[in-house]
């Protein structure tokens, strides 16, 4: 639960997330761009990496974690990091059997 | 709701990692098959849900601001969002069956078996979230009768903060989904 709302309350400004969309889109476009290039396999990285960079962006403050405590933190963090070595183990496993 | 929203982690998760491995066995196909969707369509679509994620968070704001009209509007439009991304996911999806690109359609039927995966996985994955971003519609309806009736106020807006949680992992979900399914070449 939101349970920094007890103690005390962080307002962010209309302005800090019209920053942060920004830099959503323009990832979003960087994404669409690196696609049309040929780099092989690393297409795939390179979109992966931008997704993981924008959903920190999310996480951290349109979700509000930058403010919640570290043990909460590092919840989300372990949560989404054993999704991510879970399929990235998957990857590279497929990637070398075939 | 963090709890929630990790259960929705393995959910998409597992989906993902049965993506990751088909991706592999039939990388040929899949870039083939992603060649059928409509790349501008899924971009205007990102924009659209990344938009919906800036309106849900400032209407928080505006709620610890005192602002509730400000606040109601913020929300109205980040339904009116959800709803132009599912409108935009009508007409990409009925595209698709009226070329009979459809689990058990003809078109679909003769392709080769890694493209008949794609789209399997295409229509489940992006019908769960769209199924998601159904119910977010719901519960930020029920987010602006509550601040209308000041069930949600500067001191209380624990119910709006946890439907904008849902809402931002819905937006995160997509995030991946759109450069898996749209951007394969």
């Amino acid at each position: 639960m939101s349970h920094h709302n007890e103690n005390k309350t962080h307002v962010i400004g209309y302005g800090t997330y019209a920053l942060v969309w920004l830099a959503l889109v323009s990832f979003t476009g960087i994404t669409v761009a690196v696609a049309g290039i040929d780099i092989g396999n690393f297409t795939i990285v390179v979109a992966l990496l931008i997704a993981s960079i924008k959903s920190i962006l999310v996480l951290t403050i349109f979700m509000h974690l930058r403010f919640e405590d570290k043990v909460f933190r590092m919840f989300v963090f372990i949560a989404f990091l054993t999704l991510a070595i879970f399929i990235g183990l998957t990857f590279f496993d497929y990637s070398f059997i075939r | 709701m963090w709890l929630f929203l990790f259960t929705e982690l393995i959910l998409f998760g597992g989906l993902f990692i049965v993506y990751a491995v088909y991706r592999f066995t039939y990388s040929n196909e899949f870039a083939l098959a992603a060649k059928e969707l409509d790349t501008f369509l899924g971009m205007v679509n990102t924009l659209v849900l990344l938009t919906s994620s800036l309106t849900m968070a400032m209407s928080i704001t505006a709620i610890q601001k005192q602002n509730k009209n400000l606040a109601m509007l913020l929300i109205g439009l980040t339904i009116a969002l959800a709803l132009t991304f599912m409108v935009n996911k009508y007409f990409e999806w009925g595209a698709k069956f009226s070329h009979g690109i459809y689990p058990g359609g003809n078109e679909l039927i003769n392709k080769t078996n890694g493209e008949i995966l794609y789209f399997g996985l295409y229509y489940v994955m992006t019908g769960l979230h769209g199924l998601h971003v159904i119910i977010g519609v719901i519960i930020l309806s029920v987010m602006l009768y509550f601040i209308r009736t000041d069930h949600i106020t500067k001191d209380s807006f624990v119910k709006l903060e946890n439907s904008g949680l849902y809402w931002h992992l819905v937006d995160i979900i997509w995030i991946f989904l759109f450069p898996l399914f749209y951007l394969i070449h």
